[in-house]
């Protein structure tokens, strides 16, 4: 199709999707109404069966969470996929950090003082920040997605300070490829034990404990730090194979076979 | 329709927008990194839609550390379905951008129009 | 093990073991990681045959996190296999064992990541069979589509897969977030999220806008899974680019798990509220459109796995079609129809995969003659071309014979047409890409020099442009075909003189699996109480919920092995499918008469060839008009 016909098409489509969503969205229950039955009954079982201040951690790791393992494999299986899809390949040289251009970010320039100071100082606070979310997620807003993200990204305040060298010496992408599997693994070994004493997968195997005190909410506390290492270590992954592309070089010259059709 | 249910209506009008509009995006897209972005615009409207759906009135967030039990909260099921979208969309952005950065270095353009080595 | 606990080790097994795979990673020898991610596949697939065996005995229900519901009511997810579900996760688990195996000698450098990838995919597809909740379901239908994109690109080195996985990743993306809106919907609704509550909660509700549109939504991302047109764009590009192995798994059971979705999704949240009549007739018309233009597409291709992608269509159809007809009895066949199938064109693909690696090509034309040393494969892919055809007593026969039976006492004997069309063209192409390449029937192949090409596609795309305005003659290979055949980019030797063992006895095992389920004259009736189940959807609450049982609604249906008819049917197909075969290898002796029928379709020819353009754009307008075309139908049918 022309790229007329292509926006004739979609636009007549467009048209009767906005007619079908109104349609739809005019028969919904109201912005703001008080119906919400599932809600109702797992604000009831985190906190009266389950001592779980914050709801929300109970209803991703306890009432459903078959989902979040799912979830967590989601982010391993992507993490694996970006390995594979950018892995070097033979006629791709990388360049050897320290080399010119690689101590800065690459292509920007000289990282001003002031950034580079930030970063520095910054960065215990972040991770302390993170290991905070991370163990709290069970009380307080938060939990092993959200810390394990502030938990990276803090690491990469040395990127935004413009110290590769520094970055990539903190994160040994072998270890964290093993926290991370081993992380997700646990997941699923926490879940297989519920299995094993209660006949339940990911079965609460814990004492439940006092609602609001940081020992409480059973092994949702458990579930949510393996989350954190895995999603901790495989953004750190994940950055870390973009971050790697910007210091790959193609082998411009003197390849026989410039493709891959053999 | 009273202005209060059509104010009403708006949270789902913009759930509704977002979707088309990413969609627009993707059709008329000259670059794959732009086509990616748009389906995150797509995505978006996942949210505010869930979100929308859980809103109660006059409610807070259902998070019992600093408020009575029995006060009344929002649905947290929906904050639950959320997370599990934004780690989807985190994780498909991550291997479409990985492939367009493939697809740059074989073809040298991230252009729809010339990557079409596929068709019949 | 009681039965509730292998459901939960169904899926927790795979990932579990992908997870310590990768975390021992690179310093484990290849022929370990091997052996343990066989070993595990293999695992899965007696856990999953005793957990079939135990669904004898009515559904397994497991809460997971213990969550049983009090008084009808949980918080929990519902793990529910029955032996449709359970059925299904055999069949994932045989055909990811035959693919782990297949791999042995098929990729040269494989590292962890592939196996790690393949058995997360494994348990994806049986979290996606197995569970019992809306929201779930999308869990794992992600979780597929990530490693499947990740899979489809897998052979960086080229061009053509790396735009194949992106068209194929934003597609189903797409229709994932159009689900996922469908899904807020009916929460927003229902506040449930379990079949069987939502299902119970609909009950007796007047089918509204919020309804039908949230049913459209939800169906749209499994029907982008499922390519059924025009959502099936994606599936051409990502099959013929992939790794062999990998369709086999696509074609073989990932497709069809969408299929499964919509028979789900209905049978146990919608039947309630939608009755058969608004249903079927969009669906039928999905169902039909596919069939065709997927036969139609098949034929007139020369990529080899291209082909099998378009016949993959063409045949989910033709499930469509069986399920569409919301009765037990299409239920039954299309089941059979799915279990025949997933044999035969994993079978084939993985034989496409043998051709790839024996003889550096997948292009018929570029291949012409070139495959007579290699007897074995020939004679499989004879026999695959017709079971594909609908050969009794295969599975693929069978199940056919079942859904025409089905449709005709539904009062849709017109239907019996599509289904000899669509299979006997379908089986036609593989037996003719098999005459040319095996025996090098016909005339070989103009002299169309093949481009070795360099993989700059500056140039590429100029020759593309070149190629388009072209009168193509018929014999043109696809584009794929003309430069782009390198799936042996990835094979372990360039041209081993025979293909190692290990690749052949997974399709020569696959085959015989499908010829054996035709062959047992009990199937077809336990096929009907089973779908009989499948479809009640009261007593699935019940059971579900843990409430009182009500007694049976639906009755068993009444599913005969092959009859005179339908062997008549099935030996009809076969025989056009060998017709049309001979007609396309012997060209140029046919009679003036037939060369001009078969020149006045070539105009709507090229304009489908040209709709199927590898422009993402182009895909997501023709998705669009897909949901507004269901929602639409589905709404007038209910005025």
């Amino acid at each position: 199709m022309t790229r007329r016909v292509r926006v004739v098409v979609f636009a007549v489509a467009a048209v009767g999707m906005a007619v079908l969503l109104v349609w739809a969205f005019a028969g919904a229950r109201p912005f703001g109404t008080s119906i919400h039955p599932y809600g109702d009954l797992a604000v009831r079982a985190a906190l009266e069966q389950r001592a779980t201040a914050n709801t929300v951690a109970s209803v991703t790791f306890d009432q459903r969470g078959l989902d979040t393992m799912g979830e967590e494999f989601i982010l391993f299986a992507a993490v694996l996929g970006t390995s594979i899809l950018l892995r070097r390949e033979p006629d791709e040289l990388a360049r050897t950090v320290g080399e010119e251009g690689t101590e800065d970010r690459a292509g920007s320039g000289p990282t001003p003082e002031m950034v580079r100071l930030f970063g520095y100082v910054v960065l215990p606070f972040v991770v302390v920040v993170g290991i905070y979310v991370v163990a709290h997620g069970h009380l307080s807003p938060g939990g092993g997605f959200q810390g394990g993200i502030v938990l990276a990204t803090g690491l990469h305040l040395l990127y935004i300070a413009g110290d590769y060298p520094a970055l990539r010496r903190l994160r040994p992408q072998r270890v964290f490829e093993v926290s991370e599997a081993a992380a997700a693994a646990s997941y699923v070994l926490l879940g297989l034990a519920g299995l094993a004493v209660t006949g339940a997968f990911l079965a609460n195997v814990l004492p439940y404990g006092t609602l609001g005190q940081l020992a409480s909410a059973g092994t949702v506390p458990l579930l949510n730090t393996a989350v954190g290492v895995e999603v901790g270590s495989g953004t750190v992954l994940l950055l870390a194979e973009f971050l790697e592309q910007t210091l790959v070089l193609r082998e411009r010259s003197g390849r026989p076979d410039t493709g891959g059709s053999r | 329709m009273s202005p209060q249910s059509l104010l009403g209506l708006l949270p789902y009008l913009v759930a509704g927008w977002l979707f088309l509009i990413g969609l627009y995006g993707i059709v008329t897209s000259r670059n794959l990194i732009h086509t990616v972005v748009s389906l995150s615009v797509v995505q978006s409207s996942t949210y505010v839609l869930l979100l929308t759906v859980g809103f109660r009135a006059g409610a807070t967030a259902p998070v019992f550390s600093d408020i009575a039990p029995g006060a009344i909260v929002v649905d947290p099921l929906v904050q639950a379905l959320a997370l599990t979208d934004v780690v989807v969309g985190a994780t498909v952005s991550a291997l479409l951008l990985a492939l367009a950065v493939q697809s740059h270095k074989r073809s040298g353009t991230l252009d729809p129009d010339q990557l079409r080595t596929l068709s019949g | 093990m009681p039965a509730t606990a292998l459901t939960p080790v169904i899926i927790g097994l795979p990932i579990g073991m992908a997870a310590v795979l990768a975390a021992l990673g690179a310093r484990l020898p290849r022929r370990v990681l091997d052996a343990t991610a066989t070993a595990t596949a293999a695992t899965v697939t007696v856990l999953a045959v005793l957990l079939l065996v135990a669904t004898s005995q009515g559904r397994v229900v497991a809460w997971a996190g213990g969550w049983t519901p009090h008084q009808g009511v949980s918080v929990g997810i519902a793990l529910v296999a029955d032996p449709f579900g359970a059925g299904l996760a055999v069949v994932a688990a045989v055909l990811s064992t035959a693919v782990l195996v297949f791999s042995w000698r098929y990729f040269q450098a494989v590292e962890v990541f592939f196996h790690a990838l393949v058995l997360v995919f494994l348990a994806a597809m049986c979290g996606f069979v197995l569970t019992g909740d809306l929201f779930d379901m999308f869990v794992w239908f992600e979780l597929m589509s990530a490693i499947a994109y990740a899979l489809t690109g897998y052979q960086i080195e080229q061009a053509q897969p790396l735009q194949g996985a992106v068209n194929f990743g934003i597609t189903n993306s797409i229709g994932a977030f159009a689900t996922l809106l469908g899904i807020t919907l009916l929460y927003g609704r229902t506040g449930a999220l379990t079949f069987a509550a939502l299902g119970a909660t609909l009950t007796g509700a007047h089918p509204d806008a919020v309804i039908v549109v949230s049913m459209a939504l939800i169906l749209t991302g499994f029907l982008v899974k499922a390519a059924v047109v025009p959502f099936h764009f994606w599936t051409a590009d990502a099959e013929a680019v992939a790794p062999s192995p990998v369709c086999a798994l696509f074609s073989g059971i990932m497709v069809e798990l969408g299929i499964y979705a919509v028979a789900r999704i209905y049978w146990t949240v919608y039947a309630p509220v939608l009755p058969v009549s608004a249903l079927r007739g969009p669906l039928l018309g999905f169902g039909v459109l596919t069939a065709v233009l997927g036969a139609v597409m098949c034929l007139a291709q020369r990529h080899i796995k291209r082909l099998l992608a378009f016949s993959t269509i063409s045949h989910v159809g033709l499930f469509l079609i069986g399920v569409a007809l919301l009765s037990p009895a299409g239920l039954a066949g299309t089941a059979v129809y799915v279990l025949g199938q997933a044999g035969v064109k994993a079978a084939l693909f993985l034989l496409a995969g043998v051709i790839a690696l024996r003889l550096g090509s997948v292009s018929e034309r570029d291949l012409h003659g070139r495959g007579r040393d290699m007897p074995l494969t020939a004679a499989l892919t004879i026999i695959g071309g017709l079971a594909l055809a609908g050969l009794p007593p295969f599975a693929t026969a069978l199940g056919k014979a079942i859904t025409e039976d089905a449709a005709a006492s539904a009062g849709l004997g017109w239907l019996v047409a599509v289904f000899i069309a669509a299979s006997s063209l379908t089986g036609a192409a593989v037996l003719r890409m098999a005459a040319r390449v095996f025996f090098g029937l016909g005339a070989p192949a103009t002299a169309h020099p093949i481009q070795r090409s360099d993989d700059r596609s500056d140039d590429r795309s100029d020759d593309r442009s070149d190629d388009r305005s072209d009168d193509r003659s018929d014999d043109r290979s696809d584009v794929v075909g003309d430069d782009g055949e390198q799936d042996s980019g990835e094979a372990e030797e360039p041209s081993p003189a025979r293909a190692p063992r290990t690749m052949l006895i997974p399709p020569v095992v696959l085959l015989a699996a499908a010829l054996a389920l035709g062959m047992l004259p009990g199937l077809p009736a336990t096929m009907g109480v089973v779908a009989a189940g499948f479809t009640d959807q009261p007593f699935y609450a019940a059971q579900v919920l843990a409430l009182p049982l009500p007694g049976h609604a639906a009755l068993p249906a009444p599913v005969d092995w092959f009859t005179t008819s339908s062997l008549v049917y099935g030996l009809l197909s076969v025989a056009l499918a060998v017709l049309i075969a001979a007609a396309a290898v012997l060209r140029t002796r046919l009679p003036g008469w037939a060369v001009a029928v078969a020149d006045a379709g070539r105009p709507a020819l090229r304009g489908l060839r040209a709709l199927h353009s590898g422009h993402i754009g182009d895909y997501v307008a023709w998705l669009l008009v897909g949901v507004v075309s269901l929602g639409a139908a589905l709404g007038v049918a209910l005025r």
